[in-house]
């Protein structure tokens, strides 16, 4: 039962992800990629939970790895996104951009 | 306790899409980006109080080694990285993005290894969900890597294996199959180091001919592999943030692809695969 509830879960975000950027405007696309690479970095979430259930010294190895690798992905993934849209709005008005590209 | 951070989760959630959607338009751009962190800081703080079999996971007696190499590994990999990023050139935010997306991908393929090797392997469907977010984690681990050495000049040559088209359906039929093999016989460490290695040379073998210039298309189909891969995880640990965050990442990123190679004006089969039929040139 449980999994099937997973599996509701999993279709209506694949609707949701696919829904909501729809209508990008293609200045934001490096920056979006950017920041979707910082979302998934919520995979430090399951490495943590991992880690918190390693008992071999094997598993600890990896475990350590996936924090490790998981941290890097979502405070180096902010940093990047935050840079970079900062820039967007030293370029000025940003609604002027827009209306360009578009 | 368990309800709490389920609760938590949801909000999380919450705030990852709204903060997607925000993000998709220059005027809320930069909001959207600060709801999204405050949502990762969230997950992550929450996520200290997992439980355990005896109250809290990494509070437990004899969970001291866990905690430790925890904090290490959340301010070294937090640290080095948010450091990076911030020191590095702006023109070198592509192959940065890469970078850390393919650690999110091995993330990803590290934490179905701990699952495999654990007392109680994951049966069934959850060993099925668990070997495809490992493959395709892996997948986007060595491609991101590939993809970072390409943007940053370290890798010049576009290589090219013989046959290469027929031969990365075989590598991948072939590591597919190590996979059933995995689900079906048991995750033995002689299927498990076969299938990672394969795993890992194939995310390879898939970038490696591709020109620098298609780089960025390639990293945005990689993190949304990545997210996929996260999302197929988040299934085996039952846990609903990973799932949907990771899924939403993988739809959205897919998406984002095909407007990526529509805007550059090609079909995004002309990027992945035209290195093989030659149709364009393979830059450096």
């Amino acid at each position: 039962m449980m999994d099937l509830l997973y599996l509701y879960i999993f279709l209506l975000a694949a609707f949701v992800g696919y829904e909501v950027i729809s209508r990008v405007p293609v200045i934001l696309h490096t920056p979006l990629m950017s920041g979707s690479n910082f979302v998934h970095g919520v995979v430090l979430v399951g490495s943590m939970w991992a880690l918190a259930h390693a008992e071999t010294p094997l598993q600890l190895v990896l475990g350590f790895l996936a924090v490790l690798l998981g941290a890097a992905n979502a405070a180096g993934g902010y940093v990047v996104t935050e840079r970079m849209l900062g820039m967007f709005a030293a370029k000025g008005d940003a609604r002027a951009v827009t209306r360009k590209e578009a | 306790m368990a309800w709490v951070l389920n609760g938590v989760y949801l909000v999380v959630a919450v705030l990852f899409i709204l903060g997607l959607k925000a993000m998709s338009s220059p005027r809320t751009a930069r909001r959207g980006i600060a709801w999204a962190g405050v949502g990762m800081v969230l997950a992550t703080v929450a996520t200290l109080f997992v439980p355990g079999d005896r109250g809290l996971a990494y509070f437990e007696p004899g969970k001291t080694v866990n905690l430790v190499l925890l904090l290490v590994a959340l301010i070294l990999g937090g640290g080095v990285a948010a450091w990076l990023g911030r020191v590095v050139k702006m023109t070198d935010m592509p192959q940065m993005v890469a970078v850390y997306n393919g650690m999110g991908g091995g993330a990803a393929a590290l934490i179905a290894a701990v699952e495999f090797t654990s007392e109680q392997p994951p049966t069934g469907l959850h060993a099925v969900l668990a070997m495809l977010g490992a493959f395709i984690g892996s997948v986007a681990f060595t491609g991101s890597v590939v993809a970072f050495c390409k943007l940053q000049g370290i890798m010049k040559k576009t290589f090219r294996l013989p046959a290469q088209n027929a031969g990365n359906v075989i590598h991948t039929m072939v590591t597919l199959l190590v996979g059933v093999a995995i689900v079906v016989w048991g995750p033995h460490w002689w299927l498990l180091v076969p299938f990672f290695a394969l795993a890992l040379f194939l995310g390879f073998a898939l970038t490696a001919p591709i020109g620098g210039a298609d780089m960025p298309v390639v990293i945005s189909l990689l993190n949304a592999f990545t997210g996929l891969a996260v999302g197929l995880e988040g299934y085996v640990l039952q846990n609903p943030a990973l799932i949907i965050a990771g899924i939403v990442v993988g739809a959205a990123g897919t998406l984002l692809t095909q407007l990526m190679a529509k805007a550059m004006n090609r079909p995004l089969t002309n990027v992945l695969f035209a290195p093989i039929t030659g149709e364009a040139q393979a830059g450096g």
